[in-house]
């Protein structure tokens, strides 16, 4: 006996089973994204007044990327609306450019992260806060007393080579593009379009610094969630441009063997592709906007 | 167009499936009965291996600090105890993976993925699964975490000692990777409910014979069908929770790190702001879900075998179905009542003590339509039936005990005590588990084509049951008398006898009674041990040497999966089956025989 | 495919009506994402009226995206009852999580 109804509808309930399928994971989907929203409701009313970062994402790149998802939703059911009618290269050129969306919509994303990663908080000995983007780094050589300029940070100190070759080296100063505050809120809340940060490239020196830490996710609970969620969006939409990509390439045979089944697996993985949209509509406004 | 595509192909399917090899037909099989068996294989291996750390933690309960007899050499290696001592933080380890083993890599893959995969597609006249290869992929991803739980017994440091609650911040606080290797096996085990549930689910909905409408489902197919939304919808949060304690402990974030956290008397060094709370809410509101996962497929398995052996139908099968809903619905909204201590406003916890109340009645309605389901039977007390029947008051106790804990005020006293271990016990071992027992001999001639031997099996029966009542039974009054959990000395540091030795106030202190009741604990929980000896001969020994079932249907009963040949066939079903009448067509006044299968025709 | 012309042009002519509504749903789509950022900015006065309005708009085009995209305002009832039993679970999960943090028991010490 065959599995019935993996193509033609059964009739009482109207459904075929992968559609079943598909919306039953997307109801887990929406429990898994939920509780973290409920941590991010939860952790921000929990915390105290003016110290919850406003302002600290890029709008007009959070906005293309909107707008780059969006299109590719319109292009994913374009892409099913194709097969409907039959034509099978329209369903090919509309899925490309879905896919061209998503490799987009990563790429921004990897400069956002990558724009924190370089974005350093130290906390200084008198009290202020020296914050901005890494410029470069002096490290000397405590044995020979060298000094060498890096280019990315490694920490207040670090150690190359083992044993006997073990050359040890210690920071010596840090070069920011950013501003120094006397007050770490002054550094949350920068939402708003009336102040304009002036930025300039300073030096600190190392003896000068308490503690100095990059904008990962360990820097507080907002970066904690934005990293997790904005993350945890990226494997989606990764894994979805995976199907969409297999579907558009080596699965694309089905077609000529099976058209109706596989104008079904485009349309439940078209359903998966909008719900990484919606996601993210919701994302956006949350984590840049609010 | 279909039909004609159907016919062609079946020939061709079946070749070629039969073609598959060893590899393809018993490790990669997609067939939902192979998988069933994967996992119920897999499932009773790990509730063997929880049982042994259960042996070894009640041992150092009854004799802290002296070597485990035994095996003790065997942790001096493996593990690294001290002349096969288990230290405090030995025990913590073997008590939170005791938990974890026993829920997520023992009762739930038993009750819902083993029993549910084979049964459930045989039940209501389906080929297979709705996703097969889903099917093969939720099994694998079983595996992988319980392979990883496992390992992390292996690794520097052991494995996650922090509860299988594994509350924050104690468990990303711990120097060693356990807490780790746990999460990232959580992930894995997480994913292959999920899969499993979408799988029954579509199934349940889609597959269904014709014929066989929702209200003429076997009652074990409506308790698989309202456990798989729970796990399906109740599963994720926890999911984002290990991944959030998993960015805690890798990543150093601090999503339930509270400002000023001091590990070790010193400030830790993270940026605080979190909340150890909201790590609580959203493990229970999986952990609550979880147990009426734990306890649905068994209520399941015992309306099946009940109407099976009282020749008669289940009583209230409409109340059966719609409690068994409402009880699915209520349990999301319960969850609290395991955080009554947390400091939580009158309003919410009286919220939650409200609907913790009112579950409690679908519940009992279950119990007592499976208890009335008795009356007037014609009792067959066979193996599976004796599991079944001593399930029904098993349970009743366990439930019963539940209710000063879901009472607020009462559980200020109760919580963290041994009389929540012996209340979710009684649910569990001689409840659900008892269920499965019964559910292994039932179906066993169904898979294998011969009978388990029924003077073992009644052996089994009276021994289990003996001895998990002398096991649990004690741990009420200990409870009450204020014995914690989680205590690796077994209470000897709040015991009287060592606090008047040192001249302290004994008022409130542990008696000699209650700490004495270890030693006949250990004893009870050996003779469990001893107990189980017959069974797992008599499944092994039954594959081959059984008593030959005779016929395809040994227990007459009327269900779909008795009405294959044993043991069914890939496809299960030569043609599609048609229902004609409800499940349990037993004793129907004027038929020649006692029982009507559902796909029999009427005459 | 070339087996059923006359259901083929049935098709292509329905289709031709779905293919215009996805594409207003793409401009409202556009049109909400720019109001979103612009009301972001408005100052309401409170934070929580920015918050609202945000998520009010997030919420227009989530129920866009939904309800056309994914064809969920044509969908069956098997389908709906799924969903609405999960949008319950997870306001339950907000909302009686969030009431946990808000309701505590009141200050008993006196200084």
């Amino acid at each position: 006996m065959e599995i019935p109804y993996t193509v033609q509808p059964r009739p009482d309930t109207g459904l075929y089973n992968a559609k079943v399928g598909i919306w039953l994971f997307l109801a887990s989907e929406v429990m898994l994204f939920g509780a973290l929203f409920s941590a991010y409701i939860l952790l921000r009313v929990g915390a105290p007044d003016g110290y919850w970062p406003e302002g600290w994402l890029n709008v007009p790149l959070g906005t293309l990327n909107t707008l780059v998802l969006i299109t590719s939703s319109i292009t994913t059911v374009m892409a099913w609306a194709s097969l409907k009618m039959g034509r099978f290269s329209r369903f090919k050129v509309y899925h490309a450019i879905t896919l061209i969306c998503a490799v987009t919509f990563l790429c921004i994303k990897s400069s956002e992260y990558h724009d924190k990663w370089i974005h350093y908080e130290a906390t200084l000995k008198d009290g202020t806060f020296a914050d901005g983007h890494f410029r470069s780094a002096v490290y000397v050589n405590t044995a020979s007393n060298e000094k060498l300029t890096q280019k990315s940070f490694h920490g207040m100190e670090y150690t190359t080579g083992t044993g006997t070759n073990a050359q040890h080296f210690a920071l010596e100063s840090v070069t920011l593009n950013g501003h120094i505050v006397d007050d770490v809120k002054k550094l949350y809340n920068l939402h708003s379009l009336h102040e304009v940060v002036h930025h300039e490239d300073f030096t600190v020196q190392a003896s000068q610094i308490k503690r100095i830490e990059n904008y990962g996710p360990w820097h507080n609970t907002y970066t904690a969630l934005y990293f997790t969620l904005t993350g945890l969006h990226a494997l989606h939409v990764i894994g979805g441009a995976i199907v969409i990509a297999f579907l558009w390439g080596p699965g694309s045979k089905m077609w000529q063997t099976d058209p109706e089944r596989f104008t079904n697996r485009v349309e439940i993985s078209g359903l998966f592709w909008h719900f990484v949209d919606l996601v993210w509509i919701f994302l956006f406004p949350v984590l840049y906007l609010l | 167009m279909q039909a004609t595509h159907a016919v062609s192909h079946s020939g061709t399917h079946e070749a070629h499936h039969e073609q598959g090899g060893f590899w393809r037909t018993y490790i990669f099989s997609t067939d939902h009965k192979i998988i069933g068996i994967q996992y119920g294989i897999t499932s009773l291996c790990f509730l063997l291996f929880g049982f042994c750390l259960m042996l070894m933690m009640r041992w150092q309960i009854a004799h802290p600090g002296q070597p485990v007899p035994l095996v003790g050499p065997l942790l001096e290696h493996v593990l690294g105890a001290s002349k096969g001592i288990i230290s405090a933080d030995l025990y913590n380890m073997f008590g939170a993976m005791h938990g974890t083993i026993m829920i997520f890599l023992g009762v739930v893959p038993l009750a819902f993925a083993a029993f549910g995969n084979y049964v459930v597609p045989l039940m209501i006249g389906a080929p297979d699964m709705a996703f097969p290869r889903v099917n093969m992929a939720s099994y694998q991803a079983y595996l992988v975490g319980g392979i990883i739980m496992f390992t992390s017994f292996f690794i520097p440091g052991g494995p996650a000692q922090a509860g299988w609650t594994s509350y924050s911040p104690l468990a990303t606080s711990i120097a060693s990777n356990g807490q780790t290797f746990w999460l990232i096996g959580m992930v894995f085990l997480i994913t292959s409910s999920l899969l499993g549930a979408v799988n029954f689910i579509a199934t349940i909905i889609q597959l269904r014979a014709p014929g066989m409408t929702w209200m003429r489902l076997p009652f074990f197919v409506w308790a698989q069908f309202v456990t798989a939304f729970l796990l399906l919808l109740a599963f994720p949060p926890l999911e984002a929770a290990s991944i959030m304690q998993l960015m805690d402990k890798v990543a150093h974030t601090s999503f339930f790190l509270p400002t000023g956290l001091a590990v070790g008397g010193a400030l830790a060094n993270v940026s605080g702001g979190g909340s150890p709370l909201l790590w609580q809410h959203l493990f229970w509101f999986l952990g609550h879900p979880e147990v009426y996962v734990l306890i649905l497929p068994a209520m399941g398995i015992v309306a099946e075998i009940i109407a099976n052996n009282t020749r008669k139908p289940i009583w209230g099968y409409k109340s059966l179905v719609y409690s068994a809903l409402v009880v699915g619905f209520l349990s999301f909204i319960v969850w609290a009542h395991h955080m009554y201590m947390t400091g939580m406003g009158v309003k919410i916890a009286t919220f939650f003590q409200t609907t913790t109340m009112i579950i409690s009645i679908p519940s009992v309605i279950i119990l007592t339509c499976l208890f009335i389901s008795l009356w007037g039977g014609s009792i067959r007390f066979n193996t599976p039936m004796l599991f079944v029947m001593a399930f029904l008051p098993m349970f009743g106790i366990g439930g019963l005990t539940g209710l000063p804990l879901g009472l607020s005020y009462i559980d200020l006293h109760l919580h963290d005590t041994y009389y929540v271990i012996a209340h979710f016990h009684y649910i569990v071992a001689p409840g659900t588990i008892f269920a499965l027992f019964a559910g292994i001999y039932y179906w066993f001639p169904k898979a294998t084509g011969r009978m388990m031997n029924e003077f073992w099996g009644k052996v089994h029966f009276w021994l289990s049951l003996i001895f998990m009542n002398l096991i649990f039974q004690p741990m009420f009054g200990q409870g009450m008398a204020g014995m914690l959990r989680r205590m690796s000395d077994g209470g000897a540091n709040y015991s009287a006898a060592v606090n008047s030795r040192a001249g302290a106030d004994v008022i409130g202190g542990l008696s000699d009674y209650v700490m004495h009741l270890h030693t006949y604990i250990l004893w009870a929980a050996v003779g469990l041990a001893i107990a189980q000896i017959p069974f797992i001969i008599n499944f092994f020994w039954s594959i081959k040497g059984g008593k030959p079932a005779g016929s395809d249907n040994p227990w007459h009963a009327t269900t779909l999966e008795w009405q294959t040949p044993t043991p069914p066939p890939h496809g299960n079903f030569a043609v599609e089956p048609h229902v004609y009448r409800g499940p349990y067509e037993y004793s129907v006044p004027g038929h020649s025989t006692d029982f009507t299968p559902q796909n029999e025709p009427e005459k | 495919m070339s087996d059923h012309p006359k259901k083929h042009d049935a098709q292509h002519e329905d289709f031709s009506h779905h293919v215009r509504r996805y594409l207003y749903v793409f401009y409202a789509l556009i049109f909400g994402t720019i109001v979103t950022v612009l009301a972001s900015y408005i100052p309401f006065g409170h934070h929580s009226i920015n918050i609202a309005v945000g998520l009010l708009i997030a919420s227009a085009k989530a129920f866009l995206v939904a309800g056309f995209f994914m064809h969920l305002i044509s969908e069956r009832k098997m389908i709906y009852g799924i969903m609405a039993f999960t949008a319950f679970f997870f306001l339950g999960l907000m909302f009686l999580t969030v009431w946990s943090f808000a309701d505590f028991p009141p200050l008993t010490i006196t200084h």
